[in-house]
């Protein structure tokens, strides 16, 4: 005859020893954390603003160029110039300097597409040794993908919600 | 009846394995660091001529390892069993080394706790009697590692304050039952005891605060060891953890004092790897990781500091973050381990 076992209350138990166990791993978490040097968050986020500052003044400013000088419509020139960054973050990725610019300007450089650019060309030169097309085929996106699924699925939530408000005011 | 077996956790070995030959290599930012000249040999390039990280810390580990045959003398055909592991999935390092050089393999792994769990699996064997020279070793890769448990090594991002930075580094030594092969002067190093850890979960879940993560696990094996043998922690020159880096280090010696542990003989007998193999300015955050850590440190200037007669006594206690890449992303925390083997010069 096999013991029985009260059920309930070993589950009662068991939920009481999660909890415990919780409480210990946030307590310790607390005390590892005073031995933790903070960052300095003022001096990152300066950083960040004024290089993504730049980027983006310089980038404005290649745009009036083209539609200027050069004729370009406004749509044509923000193509262009958003090429021309996407191609300079790549050629810098590459060259093995992009992790060191952005190790200081942290998102000032990797907010702007630049950023897009530096994730999709680092996965590609990282798994080019597993193949072309079962290595950097299919682990291009690792960084990038699960950032456009993120990206796409909110914008859609924000979609139908949009949609529903204005066809209630409507 | 277990009589080698001393205590709860602690094993001691009656032959007294010695240690007869060692070798390390290090990577760049190793021979940039203040323990660049322990080294026997230092890579310009982390690719060291191959194709391929894992290929690069293949090539460093059978370095290392044929330096430490050479040293004691021997050819790779008197290595009766080859103890070894790294980082990499399905220690890929390792049997791919052992593939080339084709001695006997058991493969290890024990995350950052391999070197010591080799150097106590491996005087296990000598006393049992299984053999008569072991080589035990480890190695790790910052790249490999990166690409395997980070970002893509090119990715740009800022590094957290506590992430530590996992060394390019290999180390190995050969253990036997027989002294031979030491050369005059030197002082020859043999490994008396042991103890082996056990798993010691302290909840914590953030993969770049490993030093506390690690810390509880080696608290719990070194407090083991001192009750097993009835020793003080003043019985060694030196004990010394693998890579709890600097905030895993200040961690374990607070709870060290609170264990109620004499706090002067804490600081001045207690030391770890990953905060003597870089400076803090080398921009390495949280201080050294990986297996590398605690093997180049110990077959560098711990062994050299023993052989030359300066430190006697040591205890060494790699520690490690059993991990995995699936266990992070299913919301695990980082189980730790650390294994205690003390060694003495003779």
């Amino acid at each position: 005859m096999p013991t029985r076992i009260n059920i309930d209350g070993g589950k009662e138990q068991e939920k009481n020893n999660a909890r415990k166990k919780k409480e210990i791993a946030k307590a310790y978490g607390r005390y590892a954390k005073q031995f933790t040097p903070r960052p300095r968050y003022l001096a990152n986020c300066l950083k960040a603003f004024f290089t993504g500052g730049a980027i983006c003044t310089l980038a404005l400013a290649a745009q009036n160029y083209l539609t200027g000088s050069r004729g370009l419509s406004q749509q044509d020139a923000g193509t262009y110039v958003t090429i021309g960054l996407i191609v300079i973050a790549q050629l810098l990725t590459a060259f093995g300097v992009f992790d060191v610019i952005a190790k200081f300007a942290g998102a000032g450089v990797i907010v702007p597409i630049t950023g897009f650019a530096n994730s999709m060309v680092a996965p590609a030169i990282e798994y080019k040794k597993e193949g072309p097309v079962l290595g950097a085929g299919a682990k291009l996106f690792t960084v990038a993908g699960p950032v456009l699924v993120c990206g796409i699925t909110s914008s859609m939530v924000v979609g139908i919600i949009y949609w529903f408000i204005e066809r209630q005011a409507g | 009846m277990a009589h080698k077996k001393k205590g709860s956790q602690t094993v001691v070995f009656e032959k007294k394995p010695y240690i007869i030959g060692r070798g390390n290599i290090g990577g760049k930012k190793e021979s940039e660091g203040p323990l660049a000249a322990c080294f026997d040999q230092l890579l310009d390039d982390d690719m060291f001529g191959e194709k391929s990280w894992e290929k690069a810390e293949c090539k460093m580990l059978q370095t290392a390892m044929e330096r430490a045959i050479h040293r004691a003398k021997l050819k790779k055909e008197n290595i009766d069993i080859m103890l070894s592991g790294d980082l990499i999935n399905q220690i890929m390092t390792s049997s791919f080394a052992a593939r080339d050089l084709h001695i006997p393999f058991l493969g290890l792994y024990g995350a950052c706790s391999t070197m010591t769990e080799s150097l106590v699996i491996g005087s296990m064997l000598i006393d049992g009697g299984f053999a008569q020279n072991i080589m035990a070793s480890a190695s790790s890769h910052f790249c490999t590692a990166e690409r395997q448990f980070r970002m893509p090594v090119e990715h740009g991002n800022q590094r957290p304050t506590s992430a530590q930075w996992t060394a390019t580094a290999a180390g190995a030594v050969v253990l036997s039952e027989k002294p031979f092969s030491i050369p005059e002067g030197m002082r020859v190093v043999r490994a008396t005891d042991a103890t082996i850890g056990k798993v010691i979960d302290a909840g914590i879940k953030d993969a770049n605060q490993m030093g506390a993560a690690m810390a509880p696990s080696a608290v719990d094996t070194l407090l083991n060891h001192l009750q097993d043998t009835g020793r003080a922690i003043d019985y060694y020159d030196l004990v010394l953890t693998g890579d709890l880096g600097f905030i895993g280090k200040d961690i374990m010696t607070d709870l060290l004092i609170d264990a109620g542990l004499n706090a002067e003989k804490v600081y001045a007998h207690y030391d770890d790897c990953g905060t003597m193999l870089f400076s803090k300015d080398q921009d390495v955050h949280g201080g050294g990781s990986g297996c590398g850590c605690s093997a180049a440190v110990f077959t560098g200037k711990i062994m050299q500091q023993m052989e030359q007669g300066k430190i006697s006594r040591i205890l060494l206690m790699s520690t490690g973050a059993l991990l995995s890449t699936i266990s992070s992303f299913q919301g695990e925390s980082i189980p730790g381990i650390a294994h205690a083997i003390a060694l003495e010069v003779e």
